[in-house]
């Protein structure tokens, strides 16, 4: 099959290993991947700050880049959701409706396109860690993402995960809302935290590079041994 | 930035460094979680059970027109007086006008979020009523002058402690902080003031359009007495109150409890469907009803947004909501707070004063989750968010996202970007922190991620 990545901006920019690694992880299991170059972002700032217009110029230019693909694969939850989600309706009524509706067909988030499309659970991966995993809420809520991020991980060598209480719970980053309302989201951000080390994890797992970028900030500035990392990386490891 | 705004701002810093109240929410919160998951599990299909939920309150907010005339017709038959009012001005212009024929001096008031949206204490007090609210959580806030925190627990932020020092000084009893003496305390007062007071004010659960009767559950037997012992009673509810059907009940009142306060059933469940009739031995001798609309037929012209008016108010939204959790109740300074309060206030109040509100989510979607009538909460946020920004765009943000736009559509230009970000990464370290810092939203409390050495898309062209 040929895949088309899609890689989020804040990936491309600031998390390239996690983009590297869905590379590795795709084309080991036999398929060929494609990435277009001029695709920079899904629009989703410009959309939940309420400018759909700017994020209808933005998404428009999505579309038609990914109009011939025949599977789109999506590192972040987040994103994953704007395109399969929230392109429909930001297009509705609009000449662009049809073909919001036929790409959030062919839209899967990383894992669970794993899981559910290509019927992979264990992709050989070795790990030795003690991990948490972050539910991103666009990837549980909007895209009812539960399952298939832990099936892969019970299958990834000396890796065990414990659930954290408030695994399902908000960490608080929001895109915009993290700036917009910065003491919220530190606070929301310091709930997650305090859940995941309470575990006694090494490592804060997740499909959504933006939640792991806002938890890894806090506990970078607060000096705390937990690290995050993303699902892909650790599919990744040999 | 308007002054609801800059309000809600302040009051969030605060409330978000105010670690032991969080802490305090949390296990309220941690407490309801667990009470209503048990109550839940009592339902067979709770998803089938919501489905049908929202489906009752959609039909009956669509046909408001007909099943108001029949609730009224219903309860006009049995010797009720109905009111209708446009506003909440008209409301309390209603019910004052009530308690001035009747020459009323006291009044008691159950449980009703309605009458805190019409700001109806103040109005009666104004006018020189004197009004004792009978629910302990409402008492507690009304002894402090403040608003209810929570919609179903009003005094959530307050601990046994600061309840008996209240009662100590504004009742003048023996300091004490064990529940059972609290309540005992409470229910003396309450009974003199039930006997004392011409006229019960009482709000509505539910409003049956088949029988024209009122539904009103609660724990504590208040609203009973404030209906039944004083000579005239009044409920005050809103139009989006009513349900078609009386059997309807079997499946709202288990429901409004196990969202509310994760019962299975709340205690006293009660209607009322007129004053008292020939041959009957008690009850009011006079019953009015109120119905409000005060920006509610505005939201149900909004065919997007309309099912909000599906809300039973059991607040169980904003025990999900964590940002509810982290900045409490006061915060909003609306009647209605959490996801629920910030979808609807911008229709009730205006939406450029309260759109910070919706703002003010990570749209998380745990409230739609949560949500026993299924409304689309974060999403209406969401909604918001583009009908505040289309009416009044932020010049500013929306000169930010058209640049954004601009770039990131052109390929050449946005790698072009991404270089110059890399090239001046390390001079933001000088600032890093500081009021200089553009991004010390971000940086006050959080490390910034570097720019990577080699981009995503940098790699993979030179993979190729």
């Amino acid at each position: 099959m040929t895949i088309t990545l899609f890689i989020p901006c804040f990936v491309d920019l600031m998390f390239p290993n996690v983009g590297v690694s869905m590379v590795q992880v795709l084309e080991r299991l036999g398929h060929r991947v494609i990435c277009p170059e001029e695709i920079a972002c899904c629009g989703q700032p410009a959309f939940n700050s309420g400018y759909w217009e700017e994020a209808r110029t933005v998404a428009v230019n999505v579309l038609r880049r990914l109009k011939d693909a025949e599977a789109i694969v999506i590192a972040s939850g987040s994103c994953g959701a704007m395109l399969k989600k929230f392109y429909p309706e930001l297009f509705a009524g609009t000449d662009h409706a049809s073909a919001a509706q036929a790409l959030a067909g062919k839209c899967h988030e990383f894992s669970d396109f794993l899981v559910s499309r290509l019927g992979v659970t264990d992709l050989g991966a070795r790990f030795p860690a003690r991990v948490t995993f972050h539910d991103g809420c666009h990837g549980l809520r909007e895209l009812g993402i539960k399952k298939p991020p832990r099936i892969l991980l019970s299958h990834v060598r000396d890796l065990q995960l414990t659930e954290m209480a408030e695994a399902e719970t908000c960490c608080g980053f929001g895109g915009t809302f993290a700036t917009k309302f910065p003491m919220i989201s530190t606070v929301m951000g310091e709930v997650k935290c305090a859940s995941a080390e309470a575990t006694g994890a090494d490592y804060i797992v997740s499909n959504d590079s933006s939640c792991l970028m806002h938890l890894d900030g806090l506990l970078r500035r607060q000096g705390k041994k937990l690290k995050t990392i993303h699902l892909a990386e650790i599919l990744a490891q040999k | 930035m308007t002054a609801p705004a800059r309000q809600f701002l302040d009051q969030a810093r605060l409330m978000a460094g105010d670690l032991p109240r969080r802490q305090r929410i949390q296990e309220a919160v941690g407490k309801h979680r667990t009470a209503r998951a048990n109550s839940q599990s009592g339902f067979q299909d709770w998803p089938a059970a919501r489905q049908a939920a929202a489906e009752t309150k959609w039909e009956a907010i669509n046909h408001l027109d007909r099943y108001l005339e029949e609730f009224v017709r219903r309860l006009e038959a049995r010797g009720v007086k109905v009111h209708w009012a446009g506003t909440g001005a008209q409301a309390q212009d209603i019910i004052v006008g009530i308690a001035r024929e009747k020459k009323a001096r006291r009044l008691i008031k159950s449980k009703s979020m309605t009458s805190e949206e019409i700001h109806l204490n103040d109005a009666l007090e104004r006018a020189g009523f004197e009004v004792v609210e009978s629910d302990l959580g409402e008492f507690i806030v009304q002894l402090r002058h403040e608003p209810p925190y929570h919609i179903v627990m009003p005094a959530m932020h307050l601990t046994r402690g600061d309840i008996g020092e209240l009662f100590a000084r504004k009742l003048g009893t023996r300091p004490t902080d064990v529940p059972e003496e609290l309540v005992k305390i409470a229910r003396r007062v309450m009974r003199g003031e039930y006997l004392a007071a011409d006229i019960g004010i009482t709000g509505a659960n539910f409003a049956i359009a088949e029988t024209g009767m009122i539904s009103i559950t609660e724990n504590e037997g208040n609203a009973r007495l404030t209906a039944a012992l004083p000579k005239v009673m009044i409920s005050l509810l809103g139009i989006e109150k009513i349900l078609p059907r009386l059997e309807d009940l079997a499946l709202f009142l288990p429901m409004l409890a196990t969202a509310g306060t994760g019962q299975p059933l709340s205690c006293y469940n009660t209607m009322y469907g007129g004053p008292r009739q020939p041959g009957e031995p008690d009850g009011p001798e006079e019953f009015h009803v109120v119905l409000l609309d005060n920006g509610r037929t505005e939201l149900l012209a909004d065919a997007e947004q309309r099912e909000a008016l599906q809300c039973i108010r059991c607040g169980a939204c904003l025990y999900a909501c964590p940002v509810f959790r982290s900045i409490g109740g006061h915060t909003y300074a609306t009647t209605y707070s959490g996801p629920i309060g910030s979808v609807i206030t911008p229709h009730m109040r205006g939406l450029q004063d309260w759109k910070h509100l919706s703002a003010a989510s990570s749209l998380c979607g745990a409230c739609a989750e949560t949500c026993p009538v299924k409304i689309d909460l974060h999403h209406h946020l969401l909604r918001n968010r583009r009908n505040g920004a289309k009416e009044k765009p932020d010049v500013l943000e929306q000169l930010a996202y058209r640049l954004f736009a601009f770039l990131v559509n052109r390929p050449g230009w946005y790698r072009w970007s991404k270089k110059i970000a890399r090239a001046v990464q390390p001079a933001h370290g000088v600032v890093k922190g500081t009021p200089l810092d553009p991004a010390q939203a971000w940086t006050r409390t959080r490390e910034l991620p570097p720019v990577a050495r080699q981009t995503f898309k940098e790699w993979w062209r030179r993979r190729r």
